[in-house]
């Protein structure tokens, strides 16, 4: 029984002591390598794992309920804290629900969409360059380390120089974005993307024939097309087996349907595969930018989109006008009023399909939020992954699903 | 005789170093700390970007250990939970004396903006801590700068742990 008042750990059915030969391994929750607070019980025959169990819910905070008793523009800033490495791919996913939900997604204006677009593949490459920091760092090699967060700090001074943060952005809002582009901001974005490729040709160097990379990796958390489908797996970890899916391509949101971008797919399926895979999106992403460069300067400036009931007038018009004043007041202390129905809005998140899952029934608050996160069906994927593994490769494997608590415990 | 004498003001000063017994040890304590990798959520972020290449903690002697059985220093970066804090407790027990705690963050302060059923309100209600980071999330500078407040106080304490009257834990 669990004693309520008292800090007494509750495992289920778990006996650590054996009659048999396995071994019971506990794996987190505090493990550099867990990425976050992964607690994983470990079946052992020797070395091989013969059953996996993930324990999650220690990064549990309620951000659903948050949701719901919160309004719209008040929950925003909290996505930042679900995916806290790529924040403004939550925000952005969260914006998309509503503004789909409000019906408002073709009034978003042109310069918001071509600087949402940007922060989004900014936020892919500090995502995808962290993930290969990390991942190097548990394999072992500690330089990696270092080169990726070096290249990734100045990819994070961009995003300081747009929003003022450096990890929790908010740099989204309802119907548009909140700031245009500072001076110099895009002379600084083309210097980091001349650079960018220079130095992931160097990770390549040092890694992809790298021999003790190669033995880590290949043939490690084989993921059979079969397997990631029925998990739920998106992003890298479903190309990572062959199948070539991207909401990116499949449902085109703000301008990719306009942009020409390739979806790197590798039939691999090992770790050594999605490893690949992941240095390619960031050759693309690369590409994107540069496109998005060349379309900013054709762009009128006009931030946010032109709702009056939902989203307040300019500042001009409600310094100036009473009506807009007005409704500014109510949409501050009140909230937007979104009509009644359901909005499932699908982005694709550096790691995965994003989605948020609002109910609304025409109040200010939702009546249900649900974050689909991919994270979480990458975690539930382990305990068949890392069955039949050496304990040595569960760090690999763990690296190699880029998993992040904050948006799989929610 | 002559050859036998040392100018001692030409050469540094007497080969001898008075101190006393704490300043020797807190210089070492202070001097290398070395905190437990204890990432919880986003903060944990803002700890690894400290302790990689452009803030580079390593200058300051902080070396990030895996093991609580050779950290001086618990760095709390983030939510803790109630599920978790059995766990903090008890990493904290497994830590040596002497030991000190960091709080970095808003969650770990306060609880910050997730006040909720599973957010322990402040990780003081399950250990003692020593220094409060504010931010959200904090940036590594802040880190690097409570590091060196933490280093004052070490300076500032007896190396007698017995005699400085900590915050105890009920």
């Amino acid at each position: 029984m669990q004693q309520p008042n008292k800090l007494k750990p509750f495992f289920e059915n778990l006996n650590f002591e054996r009659q048999d030969n396995t071994m019971v391994i506990n794996f987190g929750p505090q493990h550099p390598s867990a990425h976050g607070q992964l607690r994983l019980v470990l079946e052992l025959q020797g070395e091989q794992v013969v059953k996996a169990y993930p324990d999650i819910g220690y990064l549990h905070r309620g951000v659903e309920k948050m949701g719901e008793n919160m309004i719209y523009n008040e929950f925003l800033p909290t996505t930042d804290r679900l995916d806290y490495i790529a924040s403004t791919s939550n925000n952005y996913a969260f914006a998309l629900a509503v503004e789909r939900l409000l019906g408002i997604e073709d009034k978003v204006p042109r310069r918001a969409k071509v600087i949402r677009t940007m922060l989004l593949e900014i936020n892919r490459i500090i995502s995808h360059l962290f993930f290969l920091a990390t991942h190097a760092l548990d394999v072992g090699a500690m330089s990696i380390f270092l080169y990726a967060f070096r290249e990734r700090e100045f990819a994070m001074d961009l995003m300081e120089d747009y929003c003022g943060a450096r990890l929790t952005h908010a740099a989204v809002r309802i119907g548009g974005v909140p700031l245009d582009l500072p001076a110099g901001w895009i002379e600084s974005l083309s210097n980091f993307l001349n650079k960018l490729p220079e130095q992931i040709k160097l990770y390549e160097d040092l890694l992809t024939e790298n021999r003790i990379w190669k033995m880590r990796l290949e043939d490690v958390g084989v993921v059979e097309p079969d397997d990631a489908l029925s998990w739920g797996c998106t992003g890298p970890m479903l190309r990572g087996s062959g199948i070539a899916y991207d909401v990116r391509k499949e449902e085109p949101y703000e301008l990719y349907s306009e942009l020409d971008f390739d979806i790197p797919v590798s039939d691999r399926k090992d770790s050594y595969g999605r490893y690949r895979l992941y240095m390619e999106e960031m050759k693309e992403s690369v590409k994107i930018l540069r496109q998005l460069i060349s379309m900013y300067p054709k762009t009128e400036c006009k931030l946010m989109a032109h709702a009056p009931e939902y989203i307040s007038a300019p500042k001009e018009e409600i310094m100036t006008q009473n009506y807009a004043l007005m409704q500014h007041f109510v949409l501050v202390t009140q909230g937007m009023r979104p009509p009644k129905g359901t909005v499932y809005a699908p982005t694709e998140s550096p790691k995965g399909e994003l989605g948020f899952y609002i109910v609304s029934e025409g109040e200010p608050y939702a009546y249900r939020m649900k974050v689909r996160a991919p994270s979480f069906f990458h975690t539930g994927l382990l305990q068949d992954l890392l069955v039949g593994t050496y304990i040595a490769d569960v760090v690999t494997i763990i690296g190699s699903t880029n998993i992040v608590f904050g948006e799989v415990d929610r | 005789m002559a050859q036998h004498q040392v100018n001692y003001a030409s050469s540094g000063g007497l080969p001898v170093v008075l101190t006393s017994a704490d300043h020797l040890i807190n210089w070492g304590r202070s001097n290398s700390l070395w905190p437990l990798t204890y990432g919880l959520a986003c903060c944990a972020i803002e700890m690894m970007a400290s302790g990689a290449s452009r803030f580079d903690f390593d200058r300051m002697g902080v070396i990030f250990r895996a093991s609580p059985r050779q950290a001086d220093v618990m760095i709390l970066a983030g939510t803790l939970t109630k599920k978790h804090a059995e766990f903090t407790r008890r990493l904290y027990d497994q830590m040596a004396e002497p030991k000190w705690v960091i709080s970095m963050g808003s969650c770990a302060n306060t609880g910050g903006m997730f006040n909720t059923y599973s957010i322990v309100q402040g990780v003081d209600r399950i250990v003692p801590v020593d220094i409060y980071l504010p931010g959200c999330a904090p940036r590594p500078e802040t880190l690097q700068y409570a590091m060196m407040m933490l280093q004052q106080k070490i300076r500032r304490e007896s190396a007698n742990m017995n005699k400085n009257k900590k915050q105890r834990f009920i």
